[in-house]
């Protein structure tokens, strides 16, 4: 489990996270939700510590993060930012090889190959593998990084918008992996999103912020209802069910 | 061709230049010039060698293909401490005339400046690598303002001994300060070599190394102290030449054509032990001497920095 307890964090004196406190709960998919702004990736970044609190405290399962060892961290925690660019030209293969950094430091053992070749796989980027990630798509791109975070194996998963790019056939594709990866080899994802549907059908939980704070949180049944998601969003939804999952119109 | 085969090529070409340089047209003055070219092409595989080194370390952390050391003004700060030595106590004193002393002297100011440096901009949190340089980029000025001032004040005479400080040149370099230089380039790249493992997922960027489990502010800081002492060795060998670590790495980088560092620390070593090999030898053969090598290596430098920023900005 992660636990967030009173987390602040401001830039210039001003705070964009708000004493949050939030808990996300072992084996499920819980979506992050909220205006642009509102603090999503602010928060991912501190509990993936890309970026220092100013207060508060984040446990891992019970371990204060700031005292964890960093190479530990790295096989318990991933997190694929919402943009990508590195300055390096490397092959999909490559840039999935370096998901097993923390367990082969940089030395691939048979074991850490198995794991890359999976993660192509997966993604199904077997026929761009040997590809340089500058020629790829955007969508081809953004599904080598998720590769890349699959192939680090870690028990929790932290992913910025990660349907970034995709088309609605790789974005289902991803959603059922990810669910694939909770129900099947239990880990943990947390996934900030934009597509209300997506995160409607796909996550166990979600967490609706604003302003820096969180405003709700709860199963996805709680919080994907016309009521909550005005006062997130400030416009209005209408919420239709259609092969029991919820559905949110709002393109009016 | 592997990169292996190119490593060998270049390992090759380097020992072919250095016996070109060592005997061609030696003579029988085997006892005079035999010691004194072995002295000098030693010196040049130990300044080449840790030039090479130290900028690619250099441009991983900062994720910057077109940057050199020099830039956070160590090149300057040597300057400055000569200039200020031969200001304040005369080309005849002992932190001058005692190669050994000057060199302790000017390596320890150096890494003492970037340490204090480091800390300052690590001290809080949040303030990223660029703020260094930029802060570095200001202490460069600074102290060459410092150091031109003080040459307008001093001596015509002494002000010879300054000159002959500020250009690289390997026509005299000092031999006397090659035993305390290979121990200290020893040391140290005995120390850093730990730290190699972490340059491929370095150049990442600082967000992909975090996430992988590197402990970033602890490793970048203390490569920056090795980069420190490499700069401030060099410089105080031949005096400021890091352009060409410029001109080598990036040339590794296209020679080699990987991003992996075990390949390109090697190879921008070899070629920045034939680009001055290499450049010695025209200086001596083609414009016996009426040249120094920095002239040379500044002349192809900028050119081929300039052909860098045109095709980058393509
Ligand atoms: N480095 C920074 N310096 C100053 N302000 C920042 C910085 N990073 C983020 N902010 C501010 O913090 C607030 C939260 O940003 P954050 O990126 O967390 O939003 P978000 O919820 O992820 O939005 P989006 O949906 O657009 O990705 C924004 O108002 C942003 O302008
Ligand atoms: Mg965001």
């Amino acid at each position: 489990m992660v636990d967030v307890k009173h987390v602040s964090k401001g830039y210039n004196k001003k705070n964009v996270i708000n004493d949050v406190s939030v808990k996300i709960a072992k084996g499920k998919i819980t979506s992050f939700i909220g205006p642009n702004g509102a603090g999503k990736s602010t928060l991912l970044s501190m509990i993936s510590r890309l970026i220092a609190k100013d207060e508060g405290e984040i446990y891992i399962d019970g371990m204060d993060l700031t005292r964890c060892k960093n190479n530990d961290l790295a096989k318990k925690i991933s997190i694929l930012k919402q943009s990508n660019n590195i300055n390096v030209r490397l092959t999909v293969k490559e840039l999935v090889s370096f998901g097993r950094f923390p367990y082969s430091q940089g030395r691939l053992t048979k074991e850490d190959r198995q794991f890359v070749n999976e993660a192509i796989r997966y993604m199904e980027l077997e026929e761009f593998e040997d590809r340089y990630i500058d020629q790829l798509s955007g969508g081809q791109r953004q599904r080598a990084y998720i590769a890349m975070v699959i192939a680090q194996d870690t028990e929790y998963v932290l992913l910025d918008e990660p349907l970034n790019n995709l088309d609605m056939k790789h974005s289902v594709q991803i959603m059922k992996t990810l669910r694939k990866l909770t129900d099947e080899l239990g880990k943990t994802v947390v996934i900030v999103i934009h597509d209300i549907n997506f995160a409607s059908c796909y996550s166990d939980y979600i967490v609706a912020m604003k302003d820096g704070r969180v405003i709700k949180e709860g199963t996805t049944d709680e919080i994907i209802t016309p009521s909550v998601l005005n006062q997130v969003y400030d416009m209005n939804f209408k919420i239709e069910e259609i092969d029991r999952e919820k559905i949110c119109v709002f393109y009016s | 061709m592997s990169n292996k085969n190119k490593l060998v090529v270049l390992a090759v070409v380097s020992l072919l230049l250095a016996g070109a340089f060592i005997f061609i047209d030696l003579g029988n003055n085997w006892d005079y010039a035999l010691p004194r070219r072995l002295k000098k092409v030693y010196a040049i595989i130990l300044t080449g060698g840790v030039i090479a080194y130290a900028t690619i370390i250099f441009q991983t952390i900062t994720n910057n293909r077109i940057l050199t050391p020099s830039i956070i003004g160590l090149d300057s700060l040597y300057l400055l401490i000569q200039t200020f030595l031969i200001f304040v106590f005369g080309s005849m004193s002992f932190t001058i005339a005692n190669e050994n002393i000057n060199f302790l002297i000017s390596v320890g100011l150096m890494v003492v400046f970037a340490g204090l440096l480091y800390k300052l901009l690590f001290r809080g949190n949040g303030q990223n690598i660029y703020f260094l340089l930029l802060v570095g980029i200001i202490f460069g000025t600074f102290f060459r303002s410092i150091t031109e001032f003080m040459q307008v004040l001093i001596d015509p005479n002494e002000f010879m001994v300054v000159q002959d400080r500020m250009f690289a040149s390997f026509n005299n370099v000092k031999t006397d300060l090659l035993v305390i230089a290979t121990i200290a380039v020893i040391l140290v790249t005995l120390y850093s070599l730990r730290f190699i493992k972490y340059l491929d997922v370095l150049s990442l960027g600082k967000d992909q190394a975090v996430n992988l489990g590197i402990d970033y502010d602890y490793v970048v800081k203390r490569l920056l102290i090795v980069i420190a002492i490499f700069v401030s060795i060099s410089t105080a060998l031949v005096g400021p030449i890091t352009f060409l670590g410029l001109l080598v790495v990036n040339v590794a980088y296209q020679f080699l054509n990987t991003y992996k560092h075990s390949y390109l620390i090697i190879g921008s070593v070899f070629i920045s032990i034939i680009a001055l090999i290499g450049g010695q030898l025209i200086v001596e053969r083609v414009f016996t001497f009426n040249t120094t090598l920095s002239v040379i290596v500044n002349f192809i430098g900028g050119v081929y920095f300039i052909y860098l920023l045109l095709k980058e900005s393509k």
